[in-house]
């Protein structure tokens, strides 16, 4: 259950790569989560975002806060109209990169979340979503 | 244009980064630094990021870079004040940051940096 209207951030240019940062610290630090969690979520969010600007050619990132079953938690997704990931399971793999990074951006969000979902067409765009409970 | 300034101390330039940076700024700095390194014929970069509440994976690469490029430039880099958590996030995140001499606070660099140039001083 999503708990209140979710905040949807324009991703267009690295400055509001920034500005989601510190989006997902602010309902982080408001529904709770602990400094660990917090820096888990904000430090995933960062290559996701990164990713939806470099790979994805700009889109968004939606912040939403979900209440299931008396736990809280936060959920993220970013989604972009570019031109899709051919090989996901490539894609996910730690050290692959398309565009001359680290290669850590989709494993280690995964990594740093409870819960991670990737959808992805090619020529059609990507949308990942993460969730991060509290406790 | 925005920029983080770079101090001179003795022969070490010191770095303290306290925004939140945006990839532009932390290519920038990557820049200035091996400018600086090479201008003012520094032997030591220490950079402090106990503001800095959280690094991913390009903060990350440009720490890397910006180590492998003082070394080939003849200078020691040291990265001091991580918080707790940053380190806890960057280990799951898959980062070790390789090449990447750490200390816990600058103090502690400047005595990493002062023990690496003595060394190198009487080896040679």
């Amino acid at each position: 259950m999503i708990l209140q209207k979710p905040h949807e951030l324009a991703l267009g240019s690295q400055d509001d790569v920034v500005m989601v940062r510190q989006a997902v610290r602010t309902v982080a630090i408001e529904i709770g989560l602990s400094l660990v969690d917090q820096t888990k979520i904000v430090t995933a969010a960062s290559e996701l975002a990164r990713n939806t600007v470099v790979h994805g050619g700009g889109g968004f990132a939606r912040v939403e806060i979900m209440r299931d079953t008396g736990r809280t938690g936060m959920r993220l997704t970013f989604e972009d109209q570019g031109p899709g990931i051919a090989d996901l399971e490539m894609a996910m793999k730690d050290g692959y990169s398309s565009a001359g990074g680290l290669g850590l951006g989709l494993g280690g969000a995964k990594r740093l979340s409870n819960e991670f979902a990737i959808e992805s067409q090619p020529g059609k765009g990507t949308r990942v979503t993460i969730t991060r409970w509290k406790g | 244009m925005e920029r983080i300034p770079i101090l001179k101390l003795g022969d070490c330039l010191l770095v303290t980064i306290q925004v939140d940076m945006h990839d532009r700024l932390a290519m920038t700095l990557q820049d200035d630094l091996t400018e600086r390194i090479v201008s003012q014929r520094a032997r030591g970069v220490l950079i402090d990021i106990s503001a800095l509440d959280i690094v991913d994976s390009f903060i990350g690469r440009m720490l890397s870079n910006i180590a492998g490029m003082a070394r080939i430039l003849d200078a020691d880099t040291v990265v001091v004040g991580m918080q707790p958590s940053v380190a806890i996030t960057l280990v799951e995140l898959g980062l070790s940051l390789p090449g990447i001499r750490t200390a816990l606070n600058v103090d502690r660099g400047m005595a990493l940096l002062a023990a690496a140039r003595h060394s190198e001083d009487t080896a040679v």
